[in-house]
């Protein structure tokens, strides 16, 4: 097993009479790009802002990078100097241009990234002398992305990256994330967009009401790859359907009472959308 | 891990640069923040043609009141409402997130304020000077004394400022909460109306703030000797200014390091 870059046990967070976080204990492995899923108010953003150190805890156990995020002073920023952060909606540095924005940030960090280099990667190099309020919401988040990857981090935390892309953008966003990860960039990514997280993430949790109630592979996350899978075709003029584990056995039976193709086959196994909103309604019964 | 981190002082003095350049490029801010003041002298200046007392003309006593209400503007005003703004937009939350240390932060804020108000300041003496006929003090002493109440001035309004940015709930409420608390220190202070001719409930009420002390440690640099028997104490109090503005930066501190919020509540 690979070494932790996060590691939390039992943390508990609350906001006056509100619990939102109820126990929750997980590792995130160097190297990997672990998903957050869950509604709003789940209390993703709220497990983030504690790693990031934003947010105290109540009670729990937190390391990153081997370091408590509630650390103070020098030591504090030796651990910030080894973290990226892309926060929620921001706007921001209005004023400056993105070379300048990317400069000056450069200059907090011990060993940054070339800012010429890193404003490429993210693919704003049309946009370098815009000022931050004339780029579009994809280009400001890409801006984001450059801030949070400028310092070279061994962990970069994405707090709904692509919320408010246009499906192009969001693409193209994915393939700047993949390229992060295939450099080794231990990601941590809350979304709510599940193909988001079917095309980026190694592992996925689904946080629901403050607590973790489901983690796995996006192939196998709440029994995905064990659930039964509706065969569909169409005999004597009607559309018929079965529910079945095991569906080859079922297409086969089908099969020997056509000769040749069956009309309108088609076997369907459950999508991660499917299998996350069962998850997240059998909860909030 | 043993990397060297950028120093404090060169990452504030960073901040800084940055600071003076997004403020030189809102241009409502800098007509706000230096041409303001200026036009106000030039108004009041030229409506208010008469002396106030042997030697001592209006403009005079007028000038003195808007360098010291400068300070109030760039720092207290300038901050309470800046401040809000970036807490909104998220430069703080993104700063926080960087291996900046956060007084970088205060240092970045406090070079654009001396930048603004050093600019300020000469662009109201040198219309003193030339239009309004201000003489300038010879004495170095007096010169001196500008200094040490500039800056001991400036360091409390700066630091109010920052402590009072925790008062608005956002940005968009900032400056009208803000702005008429600094109007109504500057009527009962002594910068658009002569001090001792207010109600002394009023300049009892003014002289438990900041502002009326600076404006009267100012007048003794740019009015003659002889007006210090006009002023409420008839005499310049310099000594009692150093100690009120003292204590005052004491709490200044206290509150900006107690109240300083880096989020909005939610």
């Amino acid at each position: 097993m690979s070494k932790t870059a996060v590691s939390v046990r039992g943390l508990v967070k609350s906001y006056g009479e509100t619990k939102a976080v109820r126990g929750v204990d997980f590792d995130l492995y160097q190297g990997e790009v672990l998903a957050f899923l869950g509604p709003n108010g789940a209390g993703k953003t709220t497990i983030v802002e504690i790693l990031e150190g934003f947010r105290d805890r109540d009670s729990g156990q937190v390391s990153v990078l081997g370091v408590d995020p509630t650390v103070k002073g020098e030591s504090s920023r030796l651990w910030r100097n080894r973290i990226g952060i892309v926060v929620q909606s921001t706007s921001d540095a209005a004023d400056l241009t993105v070379t300048e924005t990317v400069q000056h940030f450069a200059k907090f960090y011990s060993n940054p990234r070339n800012p010429d280099e890193v404003i490429s990667i993210v693919g704003l190099d049309e946009k370098r002398k815009s000022k931050g309020r004339e780029l579009s919401g994809g280009q400001r988040r890409r801006l984001d992305v450059a801030l949070g990857i400028l310092g070279n981090p061994e962990l970069l935390f994405l707090d709904e990256p692509t919320t408010g892309f246009d499906p192009e953008a969001r693409r193209a966003f994915w393939e700047l994330i993949k390229t992060l990860r295939s450099d080794g960039t231990t990601i941590l990514l809350t979304t709510h967009y599940l193909e988001e997280a079917e095309a980026l993430a190694d592992r996925l949790m689904v946080i629901n009401r403050g607590q973790i109630i489901d983690t796995g592979t996006p192939q196998t996350i709440g029994g995905r790859n064990k659930a039964e899978a509706v065969v569909k075709w169409e005999e004597n003029g009607a559309l018929r359907e079965v529910k079945t584990t095991s569906p080859t056995q079922a297409v086969s039976e089908i099969m020997s009472r056509f000769d040749g193709e069956v009309p309108e086959l088609q076997v369907l196994r459950p999508s991660l959308e499917d299998i996350y909103l069962e998850m997240i309604d059998g909860e909030s019964e | 891990m043993n990397e060297k981190l950028p120093s404090l002082l060169a990452t504030g003095w960073n901040r800084g640069l940055i600071e003076i350049r997004q403020f030189l490029r809102q241009r409502e801010a800098v007509v706000f923040t230096l041409m303001f003041p200026v036009m106000l002298l030039l108004i009041f200046g030229s409506v208010f043609k008469g002396t106030i007392a042997l030697g001592v003309s209006f403009s005079q006593y007028f000038l003195a009141g808007m360098i010291a209400s400068g300070l109030v503007n760039s720092g207290f005003q300038g901050l309470a409402v800046a401040i809000p703004l970036e807490r909104d937009d998220g430069t703080l939350k993104r700063l926080r997130g960087t291996p900046m240390p956060p007084m970088a932060y205060f240092i970045g804020k406090t070079v654009l304020i001396v930048v603004t108000t050093v600019a300020q300041i000469f662009m109201l003496l040198l219309i003193g000077v030339f239009l309004f006929g201000v003489s300038l003090p010879t004495d170095i002493h007096r010169w001196l004394d500008l200094l040490w109440i500039i800056g001991l001035g400036a360091s409390v309004s700066t630091l109010l400022g920052i402590a009072f940015s925790s008062v608005p709930k956002n940005g968009r409420s900032a400056s009208a909460i803000v702005v008429p608390i600094v109007l109504v220190l500057q009527f009962t202070s002594g910068v658009y109306f002569i001090f001792n001719q207010l109600p002394v409930w009023m300049q009892d009420l003014a002289s438990i703030f900041p502002l009326r002390w600076m404006t009267q440690g100012v007048r003794s640099v740019f009015l003659p000797q002889s007006f210090a028997v006009q002023e409420v104490a008839h005499s310049w109090e310099l000594e009692k200014i150093a100690l009120i503005l003292g204590a005052w930066l004491v709490v200044g501190l206290i509150l900006a390091v107690k109240t300083f919020k880096w989020e909005r509540d939610r």
